[in-house]
């Protein structure tokens, strides 16, 4: 027999008999038949990762050319700023606001270093060629490595002659190149960027940054999943992604969000903003009224209201 | 004072077991807006329950088994279906301006959950190991960076980001949806607007 339950401000409403547990079990029930159903029809995606060794055997200049902006410090990441260095070039901010660089270089990371020569240097015992090109590359000075940079990114635009002259003024750059393909090939690379003397190791920060530019880009907007594509709310494949993040994905596709170069900063306080708004609801004049105005709650609550009036 | 039954005292006081799991309720909660929470619920725990099978098994299972691939289907899915329910049952809430009558701390933590969850799909997404995590990361990384968050949230830590996701984003989640529930049984379902009185929505004893 029912006793009587509920609060006291709910019993002042007419009561009706519950049963909150069945209720529970039969929409779990439901919505495991409904997502079991789905998951077996249409799967779920599950692509690759991109990698450096797909880059070396499809387009070897274009890992080549990205070596080359890691070693002259022109890649996005050697001048990025906080929190991998004290570099500017995507320091985002607005006027004197600029959080990024509250809490400076907690990652450091130095592309040429850690892509490209610690890598070599660890694999110089397996080719008798490493050595004395790591050497002439160390002992240079800077001024003598920036003419070998733009000579070998010469040879890779020109062929023929061209390309052998431009190679002879290169340095060590073409075996270093040469032993660095090699070991992109190898599918090595990325373990060796990680490796450093551990064998556990769960952070992948080197080891994923040094394909983050244009080959990865290209790959993802082939994809349609770059940022001005509503990418943030897709998945590989058709699949539906984060589409909950709607409004954020909206953000990057209008101005001043996708033409300033601090859009990110821009994007993410205007959704801080929208959030606390959110939050704040039911204190806010106006935004709290906004249900009376729609009287959408007239349909919700239609049985209580036909026998009220 | 005595802790203990200072505790007990308050509990009994503020959520007593009638009013926790009671077998009446108020005649204008038969709507079937009011599915939309319990369907949101019932989607979280199959989220947790193919979570603990996926977690048991290793984060690499599901790329090199066709069983972890339908459970990653499975949970994959039941995300879905988790935001699909909780959008429409913040958006019903909305429409029934439900922190009338000092329920603001209701819609409060379930504007919290909302937040939280979408946290834990985006560990989520960066803990599969594979092209979409990868991309992901090094796009998000950005975002992260510029508002000041990336020194101590590193998207590109697989690591991190997987704690984050099997345990202590879940947890919050556990405890929220806890609180959650308490104060709904705690105040009672929102009863409906009562259009002609001389009270605006939004204050309290509407």
């Amino acid at each position: 027999m029912a006793t009587e339950s509920g609060t006291r401000h709910e019993r002042s409403f007419r009561m009706v008999e519950a049963d909150l547990i069945r209720e529970l079990v039969v929409a779990f029930l439901a919505v495991t038949v409904l997502v079991v159903v789905v998951a077996a029809l249409l799967s779920s995606p599950d692509e690759r990762t991109f990698t450096a060794a797909q880059l070396a055997a499809k387009d070897p200049a274009a890992l080549e050319t990205t070596a080359l902006q890691w070693l002259n410090g022109e890649d996005d990441i050697a001048s990025y700023g906080p929190p991998y260095n004290h570099q500017t070039g995507s320091l985002q901010n607005l006027g004197f606001f600029a959080p990024q660089s509250w809490f400076g270089v907690t990652i450091p990371v130095d592309p040429a270093r850690d892509f490209f020569l610690h890598p070599l240097e660890r694999m110089r015992a397996l080719d008798p060629a490493l050595p004395s090109a790591l050497k002439a590359w160390n002992d240079a000075s800077p001024t003598r490595r920036g003419g070998w940079e733009t000579a070998y990114g010469h040879a890779l635009k020109v062929t023929g002659g061209a390309r052998l002259t431009a190679l002879r003024f290169s340095g060590p750059l073409p075996t270093l190149m040469k032993a660095y393909l090699s070991l992109a090939r190898s599918g090595a690379l990325e373990a060796i960027i990680n490796a450093d003397g551990r064998v556990y190791q769960t952070d992948f920060t080197d080891a994923l940054l040094p394909l983050q530019g244009d080959p990865l880009q290209t790959k993802a907007g082939d994809e349609k999943l770059l940022g001005t594509q509503w990418g943030m709310m897709k998945e590989p494949g058709n699949y539906p992604g984060a589409v909950w993040l709607w409004f954020y994905t909206l953000l990057y596709q209008i101005p001043p969000y996708n033409t300033s170069s601090s859009g990110d900063l821009l994007a993410g306080l205007t959704v801080g903003v929208v959030t606390i708004l959110l939050l704040l609801i039911p204190w806010i004049p106006g935004l709290r009224d906004i249900p009376r105005w729609v009287r959408i709650y007239r349909l919700i609550w239609k049985d209580h209201y036909a026998r009220r009036d | 004072m005595n802790w203990t039954r200072a505790t007990r005292a308050w509990i009994e006081r503020t959520v007593p077991m009638e009013d926790l799991l009671p077998d009446r309720l108020p005649a204008y909660v038969r709507s079937y807006v009011y599915y939309f929470g319990v369907l949101t619920l019932s989607s979280f725990l199959l989220l947790i329950l193919s979570g603990v099978i996926l977690a048991f098994a290793g984060p690499g299972w599901w790329h090199v088994s066709s069983t972890g691939h339908f459970f990653n289907s499975i949970h994959f899915w039941a995300v879905q279906a988790f935001f699909f329910f909780m959008v429409l049952h913040l958006w019903a809430q909305f429409f029934m301006a439900a922190w009338r009558g000092g329920r603001q701390a209701n819609w409060v933590t379930g504007v919290l959950l909302f937040v939280v969850s979408i946290l834990a799909a985006f560990t989520g997404f960066l803990s599969q190991q594979n092209f979409d995590s990868q991309w992901i990361a090094l796009q998000g990384k950005d975002a992260f960076n510029a508002l000041g968050v990336g020194s101590f949230f590193n998207l590109l830590n697989f690591g991190q980001m997987y704690g984050l996701h099997i345990f202590i984003l879940p947890l919050v989640l556990a405890v929220l949806i806890s609180v959650h529930l308490l104060l709904v049984r705690a105040k009672g379902v929102v009863p409906p607007i009562e259009d002609g009185s001389s009270k605006k929505v939004g204050q309290n004893g509407d």
